[in-house]
């Protein structure tokens, strides 16, 4: 129950650090070719997928497949 | 020329592929409707991921960044890293699991059983019905304007350059025009869902997925390369479109994003949890394992297809013109850059092969639900599996039909905004599915309000829009305010009736 509850709350700070104000006006390239208001998003995908490895690693519902199966209860 | 042999070349291999697919059919209706449940975890996360990704994919985030800039891609493409995998974890597993066990194919005769009401149905079937047609418009009008933009006469400093069949098609000056195209994609589409059903849609979706994947790539490096590399093609690029700032171009239209749409458009990427072509896509699943690459790849897919386009329309800032219309940004910056017709071919494959990917999904949807929301359900006649799957199939020729026919009508029309109203209506009913999934106390009362509160919303809202344009009622997304009327609905609906059943809440909880 625990562990929902830090998943919960992580999700809804990527949802917050989606809304990376502070790049709004910045015109600076990273490596001299890529606006750092793309590059924030671009690395934002790449940590949305961080997040949802740790999510299937700890948090899968094995139980709904053996379920589905018709072997257990929910 | 070279350019349409390349073409067809991707069209035959569309369907050679597909019908080998067919030597994988069962001929049963559970393998045309989904497959018999067998899809690996590559196969769905191409499928869905093929699925998700329509024409907006290329052509729509080259054209939005050219006229957006850089907050494309945080209004469509990050966002939806975050809340399409959170819809397969949370929507699409519990889905499977109830589809499987209870032998659902379609969503409706989910929400049938789980609200107790055999009615429900049929107020929700039409309302799919009417946000998936304007989807597969996109779909058919986006392959026709792109083949006339490829085939079409060039105008260019020297002179004009006839298009590629001026002998043929002298009305369009040599562009392949819509009908033919409109004819041809909707023939291919059609004949590899008739041989496989979701076998042979999930198959082809894999091999349309990695095309466009790959011709996206294709395209980014030719026109850097063009450009002087990366560097160079960005210092070209106008000032405006790096930043998120709100401005003005110089022909009046607005770049940037404001705080407030950029915030509420995380609504929008909701819709992945009511489409219901996805749906069936999740329900060919093998095992709920097969969701884990799915839900994990997601983003890192959309970061691949989605940086290299947002990147293109920037660029293209600098090279044409500002009064580009968004859905040719894409074809004119390639056609003007990278002139080999060999390599416009196959970027112009990969543009096909987005649109297709959706468009074969869509269409087996249809039928699909047609067939066992409507035809089969409540009847007193015992179908064949024969008989059962010559209903899908004509129902599926007669939704092409009306599509192409709707498609030859409104081909002038920008269309491209519709797709934005498409998921803005879909992710309106989502409170529909999360309550339905995890609200015990969710009722008949709360759903009927629900789909009701969401449709009449979006139907104002859209009319508002002069159906189709874009509108930001108080300067916030539709979609956000969609979702919040159909979740209030739900609730004070369902608090206000009787709780369902016992046995149905034991059934799904």
């Amino acid at each position: 129950m625990k562990k929902n509850w830090i998943i919960i709350a992580v999700f809804l700070l990527l949802a917050v650090l989606h809304q990376d104000l502070w790049n709004w006006n910045n015109p600076a390239l990273v490596w001299g070719f890529i606006p750092i208001g793309l590059f924030y998003h671009a690395c934002y995908s790449i940590v949305a997928a961080g997040f949802w490895a740790f999510v299937v690693k700890f948090a899968w519902p094995t139980k709904l497949e053996e379920w589905a199966e018709g072997n257990d209860e929910l | 020329m070279a350019t349409v042999i390349v073409i067809v070349i991707y069209l035959a291999l569309l369907l050679g592929l597909a019908l080998f697919s067919k030597t994988l059919f069962r001929g049963t209706s559970k393998d045309y409707f989904v497959a018999s449940h067998s899809i690996g975890p590559f196969m769905l996360l191409m499928s869905v991921f093929g699925t998700t990704m329509t024409a907006f994919a290329l052509v729509g985030s080259t054209g939005k960044a050219f006229s957006l800039g850089i907050g494309t891609y945080g209004l469509m493409a990050s966002s939806s890293g975050l809340i399409h995998a959170a819809c397969f974890f949370m929507i699409g597993i519990k889905l499977w699991a109830i589809g499987k066990r209870y032998g659902y194919v379609t969503q409706i005769q989910y929400f049938r059983a789980r609200f107790e009401s055999k009615g429900f149905g049929y107020l929700l079937f039409p309302i799919l019905v009417a946000l998936v047609i304007p989807y597969l418009l996109i779909g058919v009008i986006g392959a026709a304007k792109t083949i006339v933009g490829v085939t079409g006469e060039k105008i260019t400093p020297k002179g004009t350059i006839p298009g590629t069949f001026p002998e043929f098609f002298s009305d369009t000056g040599g562009a392949i025009p819509a009908w033919l195209t409109g004819l041809v994609i909707c023939s291919v589409v059609l004949t590899y869902i008739f041989a496989g059903g979701s076998r042979a849609t999930a198959w082809a979706n894999t091999f349309q997925t990695l095309v466009f994947m790959v011709m996206g790539i294709l395209a980014f490096y030719l026109i850097s390369s063009k450009l002087g590399g990366v560097g160079a093609a960005i210092e070209q690029a106008s000032d405006a479109h790096k930043v998120r700032t709100l401005s003005e171009s110089a022909t009046g239209k607005e770049i940037g994003v404001s705080k407030w749409v950029f915030l509420t458009y995380m609504f929008v990427p909701l819709s992945v949890g009511m489409f219901p072509h996805l749906f069936q896509h999740w329900l060919t699943a093998k095992s709920a394992k097969s969701f884990k690459l799915t839900v994990i790849a997601h983003p890192i897919c959309i970061m691949i297809v989605w940086v290299p386009c947002v990147l293109i329309g920037i660029w293209a800032t600098g090279q044409i013109p500002a009064g580009t219309p968004s859905g040719a940004v894409l074809s004119k910056t390639v056609g003007m850059l990278v002139k080999d017709p060999i390599v416009v071919g196959l970027v112009t494959t990969g543009i096909l092969a987005a649109i297709m990917s959706s468009l074969d999904s869509q269409f087996l949807c249809l039928g699909t639900m047609f067939t066992n929301d409507i035809v089969l359900h409540d009847t007193k006649k015992t179908y064949t599996d024969k008989q059962t799957l010559m209903i899908a199939r004509g129902f599926i020729i007669g939704i092409v039909i009306l599509v192409y026919i709707l498609a030859q009508i409104l081909y002038k029309k920008n269309v491209f905004d519709l797709a934005v109203w498409s998921f803005s209506g879909f992710a309106g009913l989502t409170p529909l599915v999360i309550a339905a999934l995890y609200w015990k106390r969710a009722t008949k009362i709360g759903a009927y309000a629900c789909v009701i509160a969401a449709f009449a919303t979006w139907l104002i809202f859209f009319a508002k829009s002069g159906f189709g344009g874009e509108y930001n009622p108080g300067g916030v997304t539709p979609a956000s305010i969609i979702w919040v009327v159909a979740a209030l609905a739900m609730i004070i609906g369902s608090l206000a009736s009787s709780p369902p059943k016992e046995e149905t809440v034991a059934k799904y909880f």
